[in-house]
């Protein structure tokens, strides 16, 4: 009984634990002068009783974009020529994921942590092939996402004041793909996830934006028309305006 | 100025594309080029995707033929009647190339596909032209000899048909069988094709000079609007603000192009395009054998 008395003592106060946050915006909008935007995500930890001294409490924060199948391709010389010779198709990864923290991951997270809850960037892309050099392709999506912003991880990037308070920028960049961001923020301590919430920044693209994607999904012909219309009398109407004024 | 773009989605800057396009409007002014050639491989290097960047290309030529044909038209330049059996043809091989593309795309190699046939045509029509001119300028005054050459060829084949505007009375098979190569390499390349059909039409038809500008110009601008109106049914990759910025630049870029043209004597032009024609396979050849930065690349399945 003493043993699971000093468990229960251990445990409790980290049960007390909750999330209360916050996000800037609850929607964005892609409008035709959208070049990114930074989302402000901010809370603080509430508890019943007061937290234990150690392990410190540790905050994760992860925005995801929406997830799609890929497929990834490999150059190979052929005859002097480079052309794609291995493909592995990846059964979903995030079109934009960010990971930001107040310290290294690794040690504030624990592999089987991430396991349940796909934290760090590889554990969110499902590879299927089971093919041996998998993770080579695997490690080449990460490292291409990652030199074009859409996957980011930003150790210590977390602000966290007093054990309690909480902040942190995550910036969206002008490359969105529309549809709903998941947005994660995971308490831990020693490693162990004590509390996740979620919330969720819908990006839709707004007005022109909008209408003119409707339209060339919706009803393809007739964008196509209006697209060689417009061509053909701006066309035809710089040609007019050269003539009368005699440029 | 940045601008997201609504199909191609992507943030670019808005005075970058005003002067590709005005670029680009130009050349297609001044040697009755579509410029496709120029277009897509220059919006593939500002980040806009391969396929919006062949659908758009194609959508901006239709501008700036369109505007450099009713140019050519007030001069009497343009074949309506070679134009018209040049585009049947075209519309044809469009639809070939088209699906040609598709079976590429299944089968991953639509870069490798599209890089190597601009190396090859580009190569070989750039150095033709190249050679062909240079050999002109030196024998100044000398009959041309090459006109004569080709008649044994579009006399022989049967379906004879007389073209006032041309001067000519040949057979309706190398015609079609021009516009039918054009078509193909304008929906698998994203070209317009003037840099082979002029070639064609003075070197195999046996054209005269003053109508290939105008008579190419005429038939680029149904074949790329047909190509267009196939990529934005079936891919949904006109982007249509992409081409509007594309298209102002275009136009204005066409009529001051169309102007110079006419300053220049015509071997002098040739020698221009061929050298710009040689200066985009080379690079791209460049890339094919250069050992790349990234390996791998990751597309939507």
């Amino acid at each position: 009984m003493k043993w699971l008395f000093a468990l229960l003592l251990m445990a409790l106060p980290v049960r007390a634990e909750d999330i209360v946050s916050g996000v800037s915006q609850s929607d964005v909008s892609i409008t035709t002068n959208f070049n990114g935007t930074a989302i402000l995500i901010y809370g603080a930890a509430i508890r019943d009783a007061p937290p234990p001294d150690w392990p410190l409490l540790q905050v994760i924060v992860t925005v995801e974009g929406p997830s799609t199948p890929l497929v990834i391709r490999k150059k190979e010389r052929v005859a002097g020529i480079w052309q794609n010779r291995g493909v592995v198709d990846i059964a979903s990864a995030p079109s934009f994921y960010a990971v930001a923290t107040t310290g290294p991951l690794e040690d504030i997270l624990s592999p089987g942590e991430d396991a349940t809850y796909h934290v760090s960037i590889p554990s969110t892309i499902q590879a299927i092939s089971g093919k041996e050099d998998e993770e080579a392709y695997v490690a080449a999506l990460q490292r291409i996402r990652a030199a074009s912003g859409q996957y980011r991880l930003a150790e210590n990037s977390v602000l966290l004041l007093r054990q309690a308070l909480f902040r942190t920028d995550v910036t969206l960049p002008a490359n969105l793909v529309e549809g709903d961001y998941r947005v994660r923020i995971f308490l831990t301590r020693g490693g162990k996830v004590i509390d996740m919430q979620e919330n969720v920044i819908d990006v839709q693209k707004a007005g022109l934006e909008r209408w003119l994607y409707n339209l060339a999904m919706q009803q393809p012909l007739a964008y196509g028309v209006i697209s060689l219309a417009l061509a053909m009398i701006a066309g035809w109407g710089a040609s007019e305006l050269f003539r009368r004024f005699r440029l | 100025m940045q601008l997201f773009l609504p199909i191609a989605e992507v943030s670019v800057n808005a005075f970058v594309l005003l002067g590709i396009g005005g670029l680009v409007g130009f050349l297609s002014g001044m040697f009755g080029v579509g410029g496709g050639f120029l277009i897509t491989p220059l919006l593939m290097l500002i980040g806009v995707p391969s396929g919006v960047a062949v659908a758009t290309g194609a959508n901006q030529v239709v501008a700036s033929s369109i505007s450099g044909v009713l140019a050519q038209f007030k001069r009497r330049a343009v074949d309506m009647k070679m134009g018209s059996v040049l585009t049947i043809g075209g519309l044809a091989g469009s639809t070939f190339g088209g699906w040609v593309f598709d079976l590429m795309s299944k089968l991953g190699q639509t870069d490798l596909f599209v890089q190597l046939s601009y190396v090859l045509f580009l190569g070989f029509v750039g150095g033709m032209m190249l050679t062909e001119s240079v050999r002109a300028l030196r024998r100044v005054g000398a009959p041309k000899v090459k006109r004569g050459k080709v008649h044994a060829l579009v006399h022989d084949l049967p379906f004879k048909v007389k073209f006032r505007a041309s001067g000519l009375y040949i057979s309706i098979i190398p015609p079609v069988a021009a516009g039918f190569l054009v078509g193909f390499l304008s929906a698998i390349m994203g070209v317009g094709g003037g840099f082979i059909m002029v070639p064609m039409m003075i070197y195999i038809l046996g054209m005269p000079t003053k109508v290939v500008v105008g008579t190419s110009l005429f038939q680029i601008t149904f074949v790329t609007g047909y190509t267009t109106l196939v990529h934005a049914v079936t891919h949904h990759t006109v982007d249509m603000m992409l081409a509007l910025l594309l298209i102002v630049g275009g136009v204005i870029g066409a009529q001051i192009g169309t102007k110079v043209g006419v300053k220049l004597k015509a071997e002098q032009l040739r020698i221009l395009l061929s050298l710009m024609v040689l200066a985009v396979a080379v690079k791209i050849g460049f890339d094919l054998v250069l050992t790349p930065s990234e390996l791998y690349s990751v597309s939507a399945r």
